[in-house]
């Protein structure tokens, strides 16, 4: 028996038929969705692909005793594809497990990002004068720093105040990222609150919570979505930077700054210890294209000024 | 006079509103004053700007910012009691508008949430405003069923029963929350969507809606002009209002969808008995479908009389002009010379003098009040408060 799609659900399904075709006219996209699938497998299935050493963090990446202490990088073997780095630490395992690890950098703080910068964004478009003026200059005022020097007194300053490496980083990130988002969200509100709809819906009888996340938040997730997926890998850069500065996670944390960091003492070997920041080199610079890619991708259907052309 | 008092829905009284912009202040309202009797349809007419939306939108108490309300009063009889609409908060005006003061918009799909079917957005107003009849009918359906049910449906059905009740006792109860969170206990809400579905689906049939079972489903891009604008009067109408405000709710439609969406408004009328503020620019409009009308010039209510008063014997020069600027067949166009001043720096004394061909001294000096000329028939004009 055929299966017959519902009336209504045609147009969606229309729809999904044109996101697909968009998506498979442009190679790039493919591409981009193709390495962040790439990332995903990995990241969920990284306890099979690199089992981690019994009762010890597995985001601490295990030394090879067979190796001895050496400092110097061991080449890549059958037993540590990509070679070691530092103190014997199997970088194919850093690499692995810093998938994970980039993930979870990434969603821990693109969501607490997302949330304030909905809340608050929505408050200052919606509510405009006094409120948003305040808000708007609050955002300047963080917008007016750079943004890695300004995480990087924030990581020092919570260090200080005996906050773990791992978790002042994330807030300083959070504190430096909420201001672009605000802003974003402040504009397509202030675009969306004028429309008629939003009036129709106040004259009936709607309340200002109800308007603000029911009328006006819908209209502007699209913009949320792209911003947000191209700024994933932002977010995972940052870190790796703050890593790299020696100011993120712990050595030996499966952190692919960290490694780099790690492997930039010996860069200045040429290319005799090249598989120390050639690897972890290569996954972030694949994790970032992805998601910006994806983030293309998506402006490509979401927004209705690329969409139809 | 005392019984005429009593038959008014809205008597909005010398309504001053200002808009601060860069430029300066713009004195929109200029002391409106004017009321809407019970099971009328009261047309406003004025030209672009004069403060006919700007009016309505005030009865809702919606003043957009940088406008700001500076005196006036807008009297509200319902249930036999007076309020006065600008001293409501906003919750309650919340409370007000929708369920006793609704309103239809200019351009009909611009009024729709693009993001929501349009089943979704007349549901809204349903849940805002008449959640309480939903419940109760589906608490009746409910007990239905469970004199006819058995075994494990019937025990589903008394649980939804007590939920439902207790939805009714009290809304915000924790129990009634938490069961509308947890995911499958949550289903027991869909009673209440099935049921304000068909009552949306029954309100979209009554405005002639065709295959309304569809049409619920569907976005506003996918509806015409003329349907979009149905669905629009559907969610102002869910709730019964007793007054309608309708702001130009035809001007954007072809003349055809036109002549429909007019038939429609006095088959409701005339049905529900509400009461509608008819705002237009086009007189043949009011001719048509209005029983009085109050025209209005740069933020001032210069005339308001009975609609038949107002064709045959205009008072107000402006209103002559208006009518004969009316383009007919063999008769030579004429226009009111002049253009509408402009509201930051009005001229002194009426608005209307530096166009008016019978402009004395006092039009320069003094602003006319709104006095009863003829029986019923209001005008603000010098040439008639001087012979009262």
């Amino acid at each position: 028996m055929k299966f017959k799609v519902p009336e209504r659900l045609q147009p969606t399904i229309r729809e999904i038929k044109f996101i697909l075709r968009r998506i498979k006219d442009t190679p790039l996209s493919l591409f981009g969705i193709a390495i962040v699938m790439f990332f995903v497998v990995i990241a969920a299935f990284a306890p099979l692909l690199a089992p981690p050493v019994p009762g010890l963090n597995p985001y601490l990446i295990p030394s090879d005793p067979a190796l001895g202490f050496r400092v110097e990088p061991s080449p890549p073997s059958p037993k540590h594809p990509f070679g070691t780095t530092l103190l014997q630490r199997d970088i194919y395992y850093g690499c692995i497990w810093g998938t994970r690890w980039a993930f979870q950098v990434a969603l821990e703080v693109i969501i607490p990002i997302v949330a304030i910068g909905v809340v608050l964004g929505l408050i200052a478009g919606y509510y405009g004068g006094v409120i948003d003026e305040i808000l708007m200059r609050f955002t300047d005022i963080i917008l007016a720093f750079p943004g890695l020097i300004l995480a990087m007194c924030l990581v020092t300053v919570l260090t200080q105040a005996n906050w773990t490496t791992i978790d002042s980083v994330l807030l300083s990130i959070v504190l430096i990222g909420w201001p672009g988002y605000t802003r974003l969200i402040r504009g397509e509100t202030l675009r969306v609150r004028n429309e008629d709809y939003i009036e129709a819906a106040r004259a009936s009888g709607a309340s200002d919570l109800r308007i603000m996340f029911r009328h006006i938040l819908p209209n502007t997730i699209y913009s949320i979505i792209i911003v947000a997926s191209l700024d994933f890998g932002g977010i995972v850069l940052t870190t790796a930077a703050l890593s790299f500065l020696g100011l993120g996670a712990p050595t030996g944390w499966a952190d692919w700054g960290r490694l780099i960091y790690d492997g930039m003492s010996f860069v200045s070997g040429g290319l005799r210890w090249w598989w120390s920041w050639v690897y972890p080199g290569v996954f972030i610079s694949l994790f970032v294209l992805g998601w910006s890619l994806l983030g293309d991708a998506l402006r490509d259907v979401l927004d209705p000024l690329y969409r139809r052309k | 006079m005392e019984k005429a008092v009593s038959d008014e829905i809205i008597r909005v009284e010398d309504l001053y509103l200002n808009f601060y912009t860069y430029e300066g202040v713009v004195k929109a309202l200029d002391g409106v004053s004017l009321d809407i009797k019970r099971g009328e349809i009261l047309g406003v007419v004025g030209e672009t700007g004069c403060g006919k939306s700007v009016t309505s939108l005030s009865i809702l108490k919606i003043v957009v910012p940088p406008g700001k309300i500076e005196g006036g009063r807008i009297k509200f009889n319902v249930k036999g009691k007076t309020y006065n609409i600008l001293e409501f908060n906003e919750p309650t005006m919340s409370r007000v508008r929708g369920r006793y003061i609704s309103m239809v918009f200019q351009e009909p799909r611009a009024a729709l949430n693009p993001v929501y079917s349009v089943g979704d957005q007349i549901g809204e107003v349903f849940y805002l405003h008449r959640k309480e009849e939903i419940i109760k009918a589906v608490i009746e359906q409910l007990k239905r069923e469970i004199e006819t049910a058995k075994g494990f449906r019937k025990r589903v059905s008394r649980l939804y029963l007590s939920l439902y009740e207790g939805m009714l006792k009290n809304p915000k109860s924790l129990r009634v929350r938490l069961a509308s969170k947890v995911p499958i206990v949550r289903r027991f809400r869909n009673l209440m969507k099935k049921e304000v579905r068909k009552r949306t689906v029954e309100l979209l049939r009554t405005l002639r809606i065709p295959d309304p079972e569809r049409v619920v489903d569907m976005y506003p891009h996918e509806l015409s002009g003329g349907m979009a604008q149905r669905c629009v009067i559907a969610m102002a109408l869910v709730a019964n209002p007793i007054l309608l405000i309708a702001d130009e709710p035809t001007t954007n439609l072809d003349v055809t969808v036109q002549a429909q969406i007019l038939v429609l408004i006095r088959e409701l009328q005339k049905k529900f008995g509400s009461t509608i503020l008819y705002i237009t620019h086009d007189l043949g409009v009011v001719a048509e479908l209005c029983d009085r009308v109050a025209v209005m010039y740069a933020g001032n209510v210069v005339e308001i009389a009975d609609v038949m008063t107002l064709f045959k014997e205009p008072l107000h020069p402006y209103t002559q002009g208006l009518l004969e600027s009316i383009p007919r067949p063999g008769k030579p166009f004429t226009s009111i010379p002049g253009v509408v001043p402009s509201l930051i720096n009005p001229p002194p004394g009426c608005r209307f003098n530096e166009r008016c061909k019978y402009a004395m001294d006092i039009c320069w000096k003094q602003k006319p009040p709104l006095v009863e000329a003829d029986k019923e028939h209001y005008v603000a004009c010098h040439l008639y408060s001087g012979g009262k």
